[in-house]
């Protein structure tokens, strides 16, 4: 008899992905499209950006929009208010969510939004070809950066996890990394656990990823996810942040 | 209903309401504030949704995701606020949402200040976003007819699936007058927002503005531009006063054209046959008033609350047939209708001569 052992999620599309090979995007949508099924069928609105991720609107397979640079937690407010059964998530790099768009993802989660941020964090802005972004770390060279980060200059990387856990009404902040299978099965729990309490109408949730970008970090697919263990682990420790806990606590 | 005396920006809160807006997303700036603030209470009472967001960036994207999702979305701002709402309406525009945005406008460029101004004319009609849309815009006398424009926006909008804004200055939000709030608003007949991304389980709607093949865009840009072309046939609005045995022509909206009415009282009283042609839309500019103009007319006089800027339209419009001059006081300051006068008899001495 046949059995499966395996299929692609129904929350993605059959759409090709753009990303480079190596690059992490993938894994996070499959985890994030898991996540999802495993809540529904229920309504589902999603919120592109700018970056690499921009196509996302192509490839998870329920109602999305593509928001402006930065501007993707205002656009989920909208959407959120408007429709309020609806689970809704944004889907940001670091460029658009911890540079340009930091205001209203701090707002977002200021106002306890019931909505679910994934944030990827490689480092780097990929999709403009390797620049520096708020996130590179100390001594990494970019094309923006090309003798490396210093912090006289550029100051330090900034910690998205850290920032969110100290604001009230975010209910839910972890950092995961899916540089190695024991990682990808804590990655998915967090998704998890953000989608939950978004559904408990518990407030903001946000769930930073620590990803590769083999292509503009200039190395092999497996030493980037070596980079991301040995470098950004230091750095970006891994770990929830923020627990609101249980509903009756 | 009897009349009541409301002030503008209070007015245009009522009128919202009034056309069916659903959710109303704003920040602070004078001289709006009493906008946000009724509607603060108001959309509550209503049920319905009120955001006091972090910023105009923030609020214009709120607009967007609530607009996206089908339904009635609005903000309103002034000036400055607007500059940085610009991204956010060209990103509108671009993936086709309705909404209604109100900009009560004061003087700039910059901080500039909190009086009236007419001086976003560039702003609107012209777009601060980048890329080939429009606007729609109209730019009401009074409040009745702000409150009538206010509320068939949110129809207006939804018909062409485009930003609709109606720009006062801070005189017209600030003053006081009657208004009759019990008002018929037009419907308009359009399908159902089948394209709004509700999040209904199986379905795979997206709300975008990205078109990264040149041939998707530049079919996309041809589709706008048709439906432009549309607006551009039918949403044309203005008021002759006075134009049918009218030697000099005054085109002024909004809060000037209201001094200007008073202006040509005084013109006909000392003999000059002085008509005005008041835009109420600014985008689609009224080129349609100016296409037979009555033979007595020797000149144009564009008066506005700015350094001038409707009068490039007003020279479009007039392609060269008749003389056109600009009156304007700008930065926040109101002329005398007397000013106006005096501006047209030396403009009238000056045709006479040539």
């Amino acid at each position: 008899m046949n059995k499966i052992v395996y299929r692609k999620s129904a929350m993605l599309t059959d759409a090709p992905l753009t990303y480079c090979p190596g690059c992490a995007h993938g894994i996070i949508h499959k985890l994030t499209a898991e996540a999802l099924e495993e809540f529904g069928p229920r309504p589902t609105i999603g919120v592109a950006s700018v970056g690499c991720s921009v196509f996302a609107y192509n490839f998870f397979n329920c109602d999305m929009q593509q928001a402006a640079h930065g501007r993707a937690c205002a656009v989920a407010t909208g959407i959120k208010r408007a429709r309020p059964e609806a689970l809704v998530f944004t889907y940001q790099g670091d460029g658009d969510l911890a540079s340009i768009g930091i205001a209203e993802t701090i707002h977002a989660a200021n106002r306890g939004e019931n909505i679910t941020v994934i944030f990827i964090n490689n480092a780097i802005y990929g999709m403009t070809g390797g620049q520096m972004a708020p996130t590179t770390l100390i001594g990494q060279k970019t094309t923006t950066s090309p003798f490396g980060r210093n912090e006289a200059e550029h100051g330090m990387p900034i910690r998205i996890a850290e920032i969110f856990a100290q604001i009230p009404k975010a209910a839910y902040v972890a950092r995961v990394s899916v540089h190695n299978p024991q990682a990808v099965r804590k990655a998915k729990a967090a998704l998890k656990r953000a989608f939950t309490y978004q559904i408990e109408k518990r407030g903001f949730s946000i769930v930073e990823f620590l990803s590769s970008c083999p292509v503009n970090w200039g190395m092999t697919p497996r030493e980037a996810l070596k980079w991301i263990e040995e470098n950004m682990t230091a750095y970006y420790p891994l770990g929830v942040y923020k627990d609101a806990g249980e509903v009756d606590e | 209903m009897a009349k009541v005396l409301m002030k503008g920006n209070e007015a245009i809160a009522v009128a919202s309401l009034k056309g069916g807006c659903e959710a109303f997303f704003g920040y602070p700036i004078t001289p709006q504030n009493e906008i946000p603030e009724y509607l603060s209470w108001a959309m509550k009472e209503a049920g319905k949704i009120f955001v006091q967001a972090e910023s105009e960036v923030a609020s214009i994207n709120m607009v967007y995701g609530a607009a996206g999702a089908g339904i009635r979305a609005m903000t309103s701002s002034s000036s400055p606020g607007i500059a940085l709402m610009q991204e956010g309406i060209s990103y509108l525009a671009g993936a086709e949402l309705p909404c209604v945005i109100v900009n009560v406008m004061r003087g700039g460029p910059g901080l500039g200040g909190i009086q009236p101004s007419q001086s976003d004319y560039f702003q609107i009609t012209r777009g601060g976003g980048n890329g080939d849309y429009r606007v729609i815009a109209f730019a009401p006398e009074t409040l009745q007819e702000t409150m009538m424009i206010v509320a068939e926006a949110f129809e207006i909008a939804d018909y062409y699936r485009n930003p609709v804004m109606i720009a006062v200055d801070g005189l017209i939000g600030q003053m006081m007058e009657s208004v009759d709030p019990d008002f018929e608003v037009p419907r308009r007949e359009f399908p159902p927002k089948d394209w709004a991304t509700t999040g209904e389980p199986g379905k795979h709607r997206v709300i975008n503005s990205l078109y990264l093949d040149p041939k998707d865009l530049e079919r996309h840009n041809l589709k706008l531009e048709e439906k432009y072309k549309k607006a551009r046939e039918n949403e044309q609005r203005h008021e002759l006063i006075s134009t049918d045995d009218a030697e000099i022509l005054i085109v002024a909206y909004g809060t000037m054209a209201r001094i200007c009415r008073s202006a040509i009282e005084t013109l006909r009283e000392d003999g000059v046959k002085a008509g005005i042609i008041r835009p109420v839309s600014i985008w689609p500019f009224p080129e349609k008033a100016f296409a037979a103009l009555p033979a007595t007319v020797k000149g144009i006089l564009c008066c506005e609350l700015s350094a001038g800027q409707m009068i490039d339209d007003v020279k479009i419009a007039v392609a060269g047939r008749l003389p056109v001059k600009f009156f304007g006081r700008s930065g926040g300051m109101i002329p005398e209708p007397e000013e106006i006068v005096a501006a047209a008899k030396k403009f009238l001495a000056e045709v006479g001569n040539e």
